[in-house]
């Protein structure tokens, strides 16, 4: 996922998932946060009320939680939409494992896992009053298809009849995927194979329950009743969101749903990132969505520390190199720019070793499967890799260059155009030209140029991008971005970027995905092992893991830092 | 009695010499030629500055580089090591010659250097903008005014679609499209990315600004009596035109001059600052600019001093086109003083 601004649609992956368990180690060291790490505290009712007020330069788009795909509306989502499961809503790394939400308990399975039974909790209403039934999450998963969820082919083509969904949105029936019993508020999900990635997808914010008469096409600005604490009250996209109380809540799963502090939320858009830097230190905001401006970072860190906190990610910045358009279609130029990359210097673009820590590894430090190891750095080679990355080898990059017979070659660096991407991809257009090429810096509106850079038509050699985590799961890095099932020649969608598809590694990440199924730990490993594989081959150069800013006004208090999607904002206290 | 009074005196020298003399005496000339040579010259001495003095490549990132002042390694980018540690700034200027005396940008390059590397451009891009412009203008408005009937018509009507679109609103909008794909017209062939690209791009949103008034004195032009005289005497259409029609339009080419080039490079400036100018790692004045957007909180310089060259470049070319204006032709100076 991309962090704020869409991620378009997945890849119409047909996946061959597997089992794995729950959760995953992460050793992300989270600070600053005031609840405790795991458990959120008892709601303390003295506390609740007031508006919280939140600023962005943009809003995200749709309103719709099936086809939004943003971390600035799923954000709001944990406190406005639950799915039968949820990500438990805790400060710290048990916020990657799943729980029961709409669901009394986590799914039975059977069938090899090939069946998963929930039981509907009873009682719960959405906002407009009217109870969620049974009915409401079968029509809520077809409507996944119906609506041609950016998510549908990627992540629920695995529900028995979704092949048909895929091919024919508009008439989706879910009928033998999705078995309901009325009488018994039961809800069978049949999947065509194992699929230990499941838990997570179903508490995704795709896979919200909505009401079964919500509209078969985007919402738009038009808001869906929900069942969390909140529900939107009205949504203008170039000026403001509000969020006001559900009338029907009632708190039922304090780890799925808690019950939220603040009366109102009141989003406003349309603030450049110094004037939220402004509104939030004269106290007219609480809480800024964009970066921080480098050159106020400094002067926030000084004068405001207790209202800066930093959060390490499972991310990646990373540098996608088509694999099939000269020069990169050769490993060894490939290879160049691993070893000519100096990742601090991307770290002191990003702001400094606080706030990213450079990285060498596909898959990041914390997250499942990750091993350390570095190919890259000087005194290392593919068969003899340091542990981590120490400096960059740029005499080893020049006679790399020379060796593939591509010195000299145009190369052309893909960013967005905000300041942060243009000044990497300038210092990456430097590096090239030290190495022997002659680049070019080709900065494009960051509207687009997370799809530009994945259609094949575009010819684009060399790019700055980053990959934030959907959930908790090697295959979400690996697979996803460099899966031959990702790669789509002429598509938009087409997140493997780089193009790189070796055969052999692809039934490496597919058995991986099959062991996961039976032995996790094993799986993880051999996960670990496969990111080496990938990363001798060099069709990417990771750059840095970056760590999440939050800057909070003074009077927000009891800061909850969940991994899986960043700050909890209903938990946040302004009274 | 006489008859000859003060008023009917007539001088010996020619128009062009009382011009050159009148704009001699002009302080507007002086202080303007002065301010522009030394821009001039600073911006010249780039690559000697480069080499010698700061001893940086402005063109090379250098984020993790250090230099030598007094003696002691700095860091060219520098980790905020107060309250939290947020943030990385460039070094600021050291006032002392040597590298950077004006500091670094975020990329660690020499501010100093690149503002002379970046007036190199922005003044090449300016002049040679202008000359296009005028040369082109000069002669589409001496061939619509001469030639009259059909060729004006057509001549006119395209120089109107161009006049009708706004000079940055078009200037953008082709710099958009040619800096994707570069520009290939026949055997002419730019890369995009090029420096002449920016050149062509400004070189053509001006023509109109300056070739319907040349038309219109041309047309003026036509009907005068010694013109009729020359085609009733039967001299050819190209004779007249370089012999009677272009001599009188040249004053006015000359007025234009400065005042294009000043147009021209705040049109590069702005281009460049919007990212659609001059490509990195070359530098204008517009891309320092940019790039000390980000930084004007910690390292205002960056910014604010390209800026400054801009405005003391454009004033000087406006002092200049006055007083150029002044000494061809007085009645505009008698003019405006009523």
């Amino acid at each position: 996922m991309r962090p704020s601004r869409k991620l378009a649609a997945l890849v119409a992956l047909s996946f061959l998932l597997s089992a794995c368990g729950s959760g995953g180690s992460d050793s992300g060291s989270g600070s600053g946060t005031d609840g405790k790490e795991g458990v959120l505290a008892p709601y303390d009712a003295t506390k609740a009320g007031g508006t919280l007020r939140l600023v962005a330069k943009g809003a995200a788009g749709t309103l719709d939680p099936h086809i939004n795909y943003t971390l600035q509306f799923w954000q709001l989502y944990q406190a406005t939409y639950d799915g039968l499961l949820a990500f438990r809503k805790v400060d710290g790394p048990r916020s990657f494992e799943t729980v029961p939400d709409l669901a009394e308990a986590l799914p039975e399975l059977s069938d090899g896992g090939k069946t998963l039974t929930f039981t509907l909790r009873k009682g719960i209403k959405f906002s407009d009053g009217r109870d969620v039934t049974v009915k409401d999450v079968k029509a809520s998963y077809e409507r996944i298809f119906k609506v041609s969820s950016p998510t549908a082919g990627g992540f629920y083509n695995g529900i028995i009849g979704a092949d048909k969904c895929l091919e024919k949105p508009a008439t989706c029936n879910l009928d033998q995927g999705v078995i309901i019993d009325e009488a018994t508020n039961q809800i069978v999900i049949k999947l065509t194979a194992p699929d230990a990635t499941i838990n997570y997808k179903l508490a995704l914010p795709h896979a919200s329950i909505l009401p079964a008469d919500a509209p078969s096409k985007d919402a738009g600005t038009t808001p869906i009743p929900t069942t969390g604490p909140y529900m939107f009250q009205s949504y203008d996209p170039n000026k403001e969101l509000k969020l006001v109380r559900n009338p029907n809540f009632k708190e039922w799963n304090r780890e799925a749903q808690p019950a939220a502090y603040p009366d109102e939320i009141v989003y406003s858009f349309g603030l450049t990132a110094e004037a939220q830097v402004n509104a939030i230190k004269n106290d007219q905001a609480d809480w800024m969505l964009d970066p921080i401006p480098a050159d106020r970072l400094s002067e926030l860190g000084t004068e405001l520390p207790d209202q800066i906190k930093i959060h390490t990610l499972t991310a990646m910045w990373y540098l996608p190199m088509n694999v099939n358009i000269a020069p990169f279609n050769n490993v060894k130029a490939r290879q160049a720019v691993n070893y000519a990359l100096d990742r601090n210097a991307m770290v002191k673009i990003f702001g400094g070793e606080q706030l990213a820590s450079p990285a060498c590894t596909f898959l990041p430090p914390g997250f499942p499967g990750h091993k350390d190891f570095c190919q890259y750095t000087k005194g290392a080679s593919v068969e003899a890799p340091a542990q981590t990355w120490a400096e960059p080898d740029i005499e080893k990059a020049k006679q790399l260059v020379q060796e593939s017979g591509t010195a000299g070659a145009k190369v052309g660096v893909v960013v967005s155009d905000d300041e942060v991407n243009k000044a990497m991809g300038e210092y990456v257009q430097s590096v090239l030209n030290q190495i022997g090429y002659k680049a070019t810096l080709k900065p494009i509106s960051s509207n687009i140029q997370f799809t530009y850079i994945q259609n094949t038509k575009n010819k684009v050699q060399i790019s700055v991008t980053q990959w934030y985590q959907d959930f908790p799961a090697a295959m979400d890095f690996l697979y996803i971005l460099l899966g031959c099932e990702s790669f789509v020649p002429g598509s938009d969608s087409s997140i493997n970027m780089a193009g790189y598809c070796n055969k052999t590694i692809n039934q490496r990440m597919i058995a991986a995905m099959d062991l996961g199924v039976t032995d996790q730990e094993a799986a993880n490993k051999e996960w670990g092992d496969i990111d080496e594989a990938v990363m001798a081959e060099s069709p990417v150069a990771v750059a840095f893991t970056p760590k999440q800013v939050d800057f909070l006004s003074a009077r927000v208090k009891n800061y909850n830092f969940s991994k899986q999607f960043y700050m909890l904002v209903s938990q946040l206290q302004v009274k | 009695m006489t008859t000859a009074g003060p008023a009917l005196e007539l001088s010996s020298e020619s128009p062009g010499k009382i011009a050159f003399r009148t704009l001699v005496r002009d302080r507007r000339t002086w202080i303007a030629a002065s301010l522009l040579s030394l821009i001039v010259a600073l911006t010249l001495a780039a690559p000697f500055y480069a080499a010698s003095i700061s001893k940086t490549d402005p063109f090379v990132s250098t984020i993790n580089g250090t230099f030598i002042l007094d003696s002691k390694e700095i860091a060219v980018l520098q980790q905020s090591t107060e309250g939290l540690g947020l943030g990385v700034n460039p070094i600021g200027p050291t006032w002392q010659i040597g590298p950077y005396f004006l500091g670094a940008d975020n990329q660690g390059r020499d501010v100093a250097a690149r503002l002379l590397y970046g007036g190199t451009n922005t003044l090449l891009i300016g002049f040679a903008s202008a000359a296009l412009t005028l040369l082109l203008a000069t002669i589409l408005g001496i061939v619509a005014g001469y030639s009259g009937r059909a060729v004006d018509s057509v001549i006119s009507r395209i120089l109107d679609v161009i006049w009708a679109f706004p000079v940055y609103l078009l200037s953008i909008s082709l710099s958009v499209v040619l800096l994707t794909s570069g520009f290939k017209w026949g055997p002419i062939s730019l890369e995009a990315g090029s420096l002449y690209l920016p050149i062509l791009i400004i070189g053509l949103v001006y023509i109109p600004y300056v070739a319907r008034p040349i038309r219109g004195q041309v047309l003026a032009l036509r009907e005068r009596e010694f013109v009729k005289a020359a085609i009733g005497s039967g001299a050819k259409n190209g004779t007249i035109i370089f012999r009677e029609i272009l001599p009188n339009v040249i004053p006015s080419v000359l007025v234009f001059i400065p005042l294009m080039v000043s147009l021209a490079m705040l049109t590069e400036s702005a281009l460049s600052f919007l990212s659609i100018g001059v490509q990195p790692p070359d530098a204008s004045w517009g891309t320092i600019i940019r790039d000390g957007l980000g930084l004007l909180y910690t390292r205002p310089l960056v910014a604010l001093l390209p800026g400054l060259m801009i405005v003391i470049t454009a004033v000087s070319l406006n002092l200049m086109g006055d007083a150029v204006r002044d000494a061809l032709d007085p009645k505009a100076r008698l003019r405006g003083a009523f």
